[in-house]
């Protein structure tokens, strides 16, 4: 099935980035061609089968209930944490304001 | 005495313990080659002082009798993807230019941890998202490769470790950290005649790696020789808390293990991989590939895998669905790059980011996930491939009833022309075809040069081996390595 440029432009906004008319129209025929191909999946019988979930066999874990348990993940890091936010202030991240 | 940019990993080890040379004096000429080499754009960043105090370090770790690490001595590359402490690290985007990580990857700790210092970060495709290096924010990686007729049209080396595969063939470093998510560490060595294998999937820790299709996405090791890669992969790999899907299993000791003697065990020949349009060349290197691993006592035998050719369609849906989720961390307040037109909100600034910050290819894998994951999409894409995939990795366990790994070749054609792929994403993306189906059932798999082409070029071959099994890949390899006798090497240009 084949996405036209409206169809773009809604992935486009869903994927929250922006895009020119310009770019729309070159994206759509690419897009449209790899799903296009994508599509001969559909030729396969799955009906008797899961679909994948965990490529090795393994069991999630958890980790012992106690704060800061590694330390290298734990807390007390606000400054690494903001060391590389484009706008940081008093120990916060900045936004533009989103309540008028 | 042979240069020092000659040597690998384990004659550098070897070397530096036995005294035959110091790690400084190693990674003095390492970083000179790295200086010389400019004109291939391997390199994001360049690190020498990081090489240089590794390099002291373990010097004085000897004079004082200090037992050494498996890569003491050994300065490698780093492919741009790895978190590394205080340097930068941007997967090639614009959107992470100037990120300067605060902690380091727990892969490239356990290299520094045994010994090994860095040259630099290596570039790459952007966000490892490519097959020949053309989708960096920096700049195409040149392949140090030329064709032999003396034209001189630059080369991919491959990707999504182009820097990678172009460092170690080129001499510049003796090893390189490698990711592949689906062919991205085999194809670029298949390019650039060296080594490079991806183990099974959870080996090496994802801790610290930039994230691009997280079920798939496994880091290796980039060499010229099958034991350096198996000394290499030792040293990254080992079970790591910090990652939610790495092995608790023991290191094997890979290196130490390693035979070339192949009595009792069964290669299996897939014949699905014979497509139609594949280069008679690479056929050619197949069938001696089988004569080698023959000649090495084992028995070959043709076995199926017959949803082969669904493995690269399902892929394209699998890791641009991953990717578009991995990829929503990027919005511009975190880390990274901002875009705020005036007057923007929070939503427009969310998307200013994202375009300016965002190469063509990524945007293209973007809209893709977001498109196969959305209302309405999701049965019909997303679990219908994730349904393949179940077959997909059925296939290989039933092959496993009639051989011990398979051979195949790593890539459908030799390394082709930058440019020659750009204005055709999906002709791009065929070159994996042989690479993809052991990413999707998590299984090691390596590439090891075979021979030249007509026009010069290195034609490699691929080992596919069982779960956990790298040892019989590092075998099946090191037997090639031994019959096929590769010592070519690009006559340096740059």
């Amino acid at each position: 099935m084949s996405v036209d440029q409206t169809t773009v432009a809604k992935i486009a906004s869903l994927a929250r980035i922006k895009m020119s008319e310009d770019e729309l129209a070159r994206m759509a025929p690419e897009l449209s061609q790899i799903l296009d191909w994508v599509e001969q999946l559909g030729e396969v019988d799955t009906s008797q089968v899961e679909p994948m979930t965990a490529v090795i066999p393994n069991t999630l874990r958890l980790r012992d209930d106690a704060i800061d348990a590694d330390p290298l993940t734990g807390g007390d890091k606000r400054d690494a944490v903001l060391a590389n936010a484009p706008a940081a202030e008093h120990g916060f991240f900045g936004v533009p304001k989103v309540i008028e | 005495m042979t240069e020092l940019t000659e040597l690998g990993v384990k004659a550098i080890r070897d070397g530096v313990a036995a005294g035959d040379f110091t790690a400084l004096e190693v990674a003095e000429a390492h970083n000179a080659a790295v200086a010389a080499a400019g004109e291939l754009n391997a390199f994001i960043v360049t690190t020498p002082d990081h090489a240089l105090a590794a390099a002291e370090k373990v010097d004085s770790d000897r004079a004082a009798g200090k037992a050494l690490g498996a890569m003491a001595g050994v300065p490698i590359g780093m492919k741009d993807l790895f978190a590394t402490q205080g340097v930068q690290t941007t997967a090639a985007s614009h959107i992470l230019e100037r990120f300067t990580p605060e902690y380091e990857s727990t892969v490239s700790q356990n290299l520094w941890n045994a010994g090994a210092g860095m040259l630099g970060k290596l570039n790459l495709d952007q966000f490892a998202m490519g097959s020949s290096n053309e989708t960096s924010y920096f700049g195409n990686v040149v392949s140090p490769w030329r064709h032999k007729d003396g034209g001189n049209a630059d080369l991919a080396p491959g990707g999504s470790s182009g820097g990678s595969s172009a460092v170690v063939a080129a001499r510049i470093a003796p090893a390189a950290t490698g990711t592949d998510t689906g062919g991205s560490i085999r194809q670029p060595a298949a390019f650039t005649g060296i080594c490079g294998i991806k183990p099974t999937y959870g080996r090496c820790s994802r801790w610290g790696v930039v994230a691009f299709a997280s079920s798939l996405d496994q880091a290796g090791p980039m060499a010229r020789s099958v034991e350096d890669c198996a000394i290499m992969l030792e040293a990254m790999a080992g079970f790591d808390p910090k990652d939610s899907t790495s092995l608790d299993l023991p290191v094997p000791e890979w290196e130490a293990n390693l035979s070339a003697d192949l009595r009792g065990k069964k290669v299996g020949i897939p014949r699905e991989y014979r497509m139609e349009g594949t280069d008679p060349e690479i056929l050619e290197s197949w069938e001696r590939g089988k004569e080698w691993l023959r000649d090495a006592g084992a028995e070959v035998v043709d076995i199926s895998l017959p949803h082969t050719k669904y493995a690269l369609p399902a892929y394209y849906i699998i890791a641009p669905a991953e990717a578009s989720s991995n990829l929503a961390r990027y919005d511009g307040v975190r880390y990274g790059l901002r875009e705020l037109p005036d007057g923007a909100g929070l939503q427009d600034m969310y998307a200013a980011t994202r375009a300016e910050g965002f190469g063509d290819e990524v945007k293209r894998r973007i809209l893709i996930g977001t498109y196969v994951l959305s209302a309405g999409f999701y049965d019909a894409y997303y679990n219908q491939a994730q349904r393949v995939r179940t077959l997909i990795a059925r296939d290989f366990e039933k092959a496993w009833a009639q051989c011990d790994v398979i051979l195949a070749p790593t890539t459908p054609t030799a390394a082709f022309a930058l440019g020659d792929k750009t204005d055709d994403p999906l002709a791009m993306y065929l070159n994996d075809v042989f690479a993809v189906p052991a990413s999707l059932a998590g299984l090691p798999a390596m590439s090891v040069p075979a021979m030249l082409n007509g026009d010069g070029l290195p034609l490699g071959l691929q080992l596919i081996g069982k779960a956990f099994d790298e040892q019989g890949v590092l075998n099946a390899g090191l037997a090639i390595q031994q019959r096929a006798g590769f010592d070519a090497k690009p006559e340096k240009w740059w």
